[in-house]
Formats: C-alpha cells, structure tokens, sequence
C-alpha cells in the first residue's frame, strides 16, 4: 500500500517534470495566455470575485499586450493564483507561463527558472508597534520576530542573527496576513519582511499610525518576473516589452500609480516613492541574481 | 526533473555549504538536524493533544451513557457535536487569536499548549463517540449484572463495561492516534516549527522541494506505522479470548 503510494507521488513528481519548451508557439496555438498572480503582495494582490490588481499585475497585463502584437491576436489572459511554495513548479510545469508577484531573483531560483529583467527592488526591513520602542535590529535581542514561511526573509533573518550575535524567538506565520495578525495581536514584538508588503499591511490594519517601518536594510532583493527555463524567445519578447515600458516611461508612471496614490480596497496611499535601488534596476535593465546586489 | 540530490540534508542553514558527517556544531545547523528537530515538534504535539483526547474523550464518552442522569448526557452530547461540527482549523483559529483576545490570561499560555488543547479537544469528540458506541455495543445484561451485585454506578463503569468497551474500541482508536498525527499539522498554521512548516520553508530556501518533501513524508509514514505498531502490541496484549473475533490484526 505504502509502496503503490510513493510510486504514484513520484510518478507525479516526473509529470511535473515534463513541459512544453516554446511558449510563443504554445500561446499563439491556445490563443490564451496563463499568468501567474498572487493573493496579497503589495505588487500583486485580489480585490476578490476574481479581480488580480496590483503594480506588477497591471505591468503584465501590458506586457501580454506587447505579445499579443507579436504573435498577431489578441491573447486572453487567465489568470492562476499561486503561492510562494508552488510558483517555481507551477512555471515549471507550464501551468504558468508568465509569473509576476514578488518574486525574488536568486542564484539558486536561477537553475530551475529564468527572470526577466528587474522591475522592482525591494528592501528587507523590519516592521514595529509604533510604541514599542523598537529602532533596530540590535534592539530585537530577546524579542519575538515574526516572519513569513516560505520567503528568503527567513534566512535573512538567520544570518543576521547569527552575524550580530543577537538572540531572538522567530515564530513562523503561514502567510503575509498571518505574519502581521502575529504582531498585531501582540504574539511578535516585530515582523521582518519585504518593505513594500509591511507598507501594504500596515495601510489595510485597522490603525496604520499604530505601526512603523524602522531600521537598517536587511537585504537587498531585485524583484522580477518568472518564466520558464531554456526559451530564450519569450523571455526575449517580456524583455523587450518591460524595456519599451521603461523607455516611453509608462513603467514609471505606473509605479506611482500603485505606490504613491490612494489605492484599492482601503483607497489608501502605500507612500512608497521609487528608491534609488529601484530606478537604477529601470534606468539599467539587466536580470541580476540577488547574490550580485550582496557584493556592492 | 533533474537528479536527485539528497546531500542537500548536509547543507548548513545559513551558509548553506555542505557540513561533513551531516551534523553540525551548534549554534550552526543542517537541514537535517532541522528536519529532526521538527519532527520533535510534530511528535510533541501529537501525543500531547493524544493524552488530552484520551482523558477528555473517555470522560465525555461515559457521561453519554450514564443512566437516569439527563443533563450530563445532554451536556456529554453538546461537547461531542461542538468539537465535531467546527472544522479543526477554525477551532485552532479560536484557540490562539480569539480566546486570548477575550480572557486576557490565556495571552501568556505558550502556543504550543493552546495547540495541544485544541487538537486534543477536536480529537476527544472522536474518542468519545467511539467510546459511546463501545458501550452500548456492549450486552444491556451486563450493565444490569453489575447492578444486581450491588456495584455502585463508578464501580460497574470501572469493573464490567469499560474493560470490555474499551477493548471493542481499540481498532477506531488505532485510526484516530494515527490521525491525530496527520492532524498535527495545522500546529503549522499557528506557528509551530513542526514538520509541515519545516517542508514549506526548507523546501523554499534550498529549492530541492522533492528531496524535503519526500523526507517528511518518510518521517510522517514513520511515525503513522510506529503509533499503529504500539495499538496492534497493545490490542493483542489485551485481548480476552472469545469475547471479540481473533481474525483481524487491528491494521490498516
């Protein structure tokens, strides 16, 4: 019985494994293309009823557009939610063929998938009651942090445990949400994260001035879009269309749509202006690994 | 999907190089020491809210057989349709935000125990019910038999029908210690370093997801046949020859 099972998971596993290797071809055939969204990024999230929002969403409807013009019809866009466990095998097995959440460009992300070129940087930073009189990492000796499974916060919060000699209880929570319920209810002194999702979280909480974004940046993580492994064409093709972006600075002009202005569902302002890191991504695209922003 | 690589249990957690003979010096760790460590946590959880579903069920089982006693049946029959008719996740839910958002005592109770409660309280409706059954699957004559010798209510609860009834259970409870595994892990949910949580993360950080999660899965197999093994020892162990049929081996 046992056996029977782990043949069928591996036979599962090697389903998985197969997958289509000319994503223009595949899209022009079906007419449709799937992207890949996520629930509640700041750069990707759902309005319900099926309504995919957000920065980076918007940004791939536009890119969608660009390879409509190329392959000559118009695509029709499904939209798939997936989650940060299940992106990677999602794009992996063609289910997905674009992804564009917040998803971070690294080394080892590198051999199963390719990136696009960064459209966004994002900053790890650290996320406070306003009067816990907490201003940096080294003020979280003895605390409890709160952090999301399945993100590289978790290991960026390991090595600067370990490399600030500082001593603090993690506690896990299943997702963004989860993480800040964590420190709302008081059960985290802290929570470490992506800076644009702090932001978004703190703007949906029920009183954003209880809250604050404090301290050092924590690591740096050129966010990008996914597509799958080994098909130079498309990749090329979702290049060319975020370079234009940039270029006729549509891009821009987008990201202070979703940054600077009120928006949905609370009708807040995230107030999250471009950083530095951000436009240098835009002014030279390139599709850099995280480890090469560690370097400088 | 490319070859396997099971090395990827050696790798040390931060700076993810290959430690030799697998275990590494604390303060450093390798995936496996974390793996272990973990499932410390899931076997914590388990036979902790076990322990729970066995006193509560067994209490709350009886009480919905006590005769001429309307209102503790009544309250036996409340507990066992409250735990079992909200979905497991929803009660954990309740046990770790909103019970301490409403008795400000229980915010300092560890999460841990909250789980054990709440995974052990869903489970004891189970075992109650079971228990119940076992009971009244029992003779109505014996029942009587104890009364006629003069056994006080407790006395022939203790002596004549749950000796009996709890040997008639013994194949369902063998099912619910081994699901209360399974059930362990949605300690995941309310930040429980267990298994679950371990397969997420350490899947996520060394992207080798079929490794981790194959991994787990033996560690969960593992636990699941070690639990059955200790029931079928112990259902054997107990058995009165004659009163329940010798053919079935209490597995699954």
């Amino acid at each position: 019985m046992k056996k029977t099972l782990l043949v069928f998971a591996l036979t599962a596993f090697a389903v998985v494994g197969a997958h289509a290797d000319d994503t223009l071809a595949k899209i022009k055939a079906s007419g449709s293309i799937s992207l890949g969204v996520r629930d509640s990024s700041a750069l990707s999230y759902t309005l319900g009823n099926d309504k995919y929002v957000g920065f980076h969403t918007e940004m791939a409807e536009r890119i969608i557009g660009d390879l409509s013009k190329q392959v000559g019809k118009k695509l029709d866009i499904k939209y798939t939610l997936v989650t940060s466990q299940n992106r990677i095998p999602l794009v992996q097995n063609g289910t997905v063929d674009l992804e564009c959440g917040s998803t971070t460009n690294n080394a080892a992300r590198q051999k199963d998938v390719d990136f696009a070129y960064t459209t966004y940087v994002e900053v790890v930073r650290i996320a406070v009651r306003a009067n816990s009189g907490i201003k940096s990492i080294k003020d979280l000796n003895g605390r409890t942090v709160a952090t999301t499974t399945g993100t590289t916060s978790v290991q960026t919060l390991r090595k600067n445990e370990r490399a600030q000699g500082i001593d603090f209880k993690e506690v896990y929570g299943k997702d963004h949400a989860d993480s800040f319920l964590l420190l709302e209810s008081g059960r985290a002194d802290a929570f470490v994260m992506d800076g644009s999702i702090l932001a978004a979280n703190i703007s949906r909480a029920k009183n954003p001035a209880d809250f604050k974004i404090v301290g050092e940046e924590l690591s740096v993580e050129p966010i990008a879009c996914m597509v799958r492994k080994d098909d130079p064409a498309f990749l090329k093709a979702v290049d060319d269309s975020i370079a234009r972006q940039i270029k006729d600075g549509s891009l821009p002009k987008l990201y202070h749509k979703w940054f600077e202005e009120p928006i949905p569902p609370a009708n807040r302002s995230l107030n999250m202006p471009a950083t530095d890191a951000t436009k240098a991504a835009w002014a030279n695209p390139n599709n850099k690994p995280m480890e090469d922003y560690a370097k400088k | 999907m490319s070859s396997w690589d099971w090395a990827v249990y050696c790798r040390d957690t931060v700076s993810g190089e290959q430690v030799a003979g697998c275990f590494a010096a604390a303060p450093d760790q390798t995936y496996l020491q974390w793996m272990l460590h973990a499932w410390g946590w899931t076997v914590t959880v388990s036979l902790g809210a076990l322990l729970v579903a066995l006193v509560f069920g067994s209490v709350v089982g009886v009480l919905r057989t006590l005769p001429n006693k309307p209102w503790l049946v009544r309250l036996g029959d409340a507990w066992v349709e409250l735990f079992r008719n909200i979905p497991l996740l929803v009660q954990i839910f309740i046990w770790y935000y909103v019970v301490p958002a409403i008795f400000p005592v229980t915010q300092n109770v560890p999460p841990t125990l909250l789980v054990v409660v709440g995974l052990g309280l869903f489970t004891s409706a189970r075992i109650a019910e079971q228990l119940r059954s076992g009971i009244q699957a029992l003779p109505r004559g014996q029942r009587y038999a104890g009364m006629a010798l003069g056994l006080t209510t407790p006395q022939y609860y203790r002596f004549v029908l749950l000796p009996m009834a709890y040997r008639i259970i013994m194949p369902p409870l063998t099912s619910e210690s081994m699901n209360i595994f399974k059930n362990s892990a949605v300690a995941f949910t309310v930040s429980i370093p267990e298994l679950t949580q371990f397969y997420y993360q350490a899947g996520e950080e060394t992207a080798r997801q079929v490794e981790i999660y194959l991994g787990v899965l033996a560690l969960y197999i593992l636990s699941a046949l070690v639990v059955n093994r200790v029931m079928v020892v112990i259902e054997r162990r107990l058995r009165v020859p004659g009163f329940i049929a010798t053919g079935g081996a209490g597995g699954h």
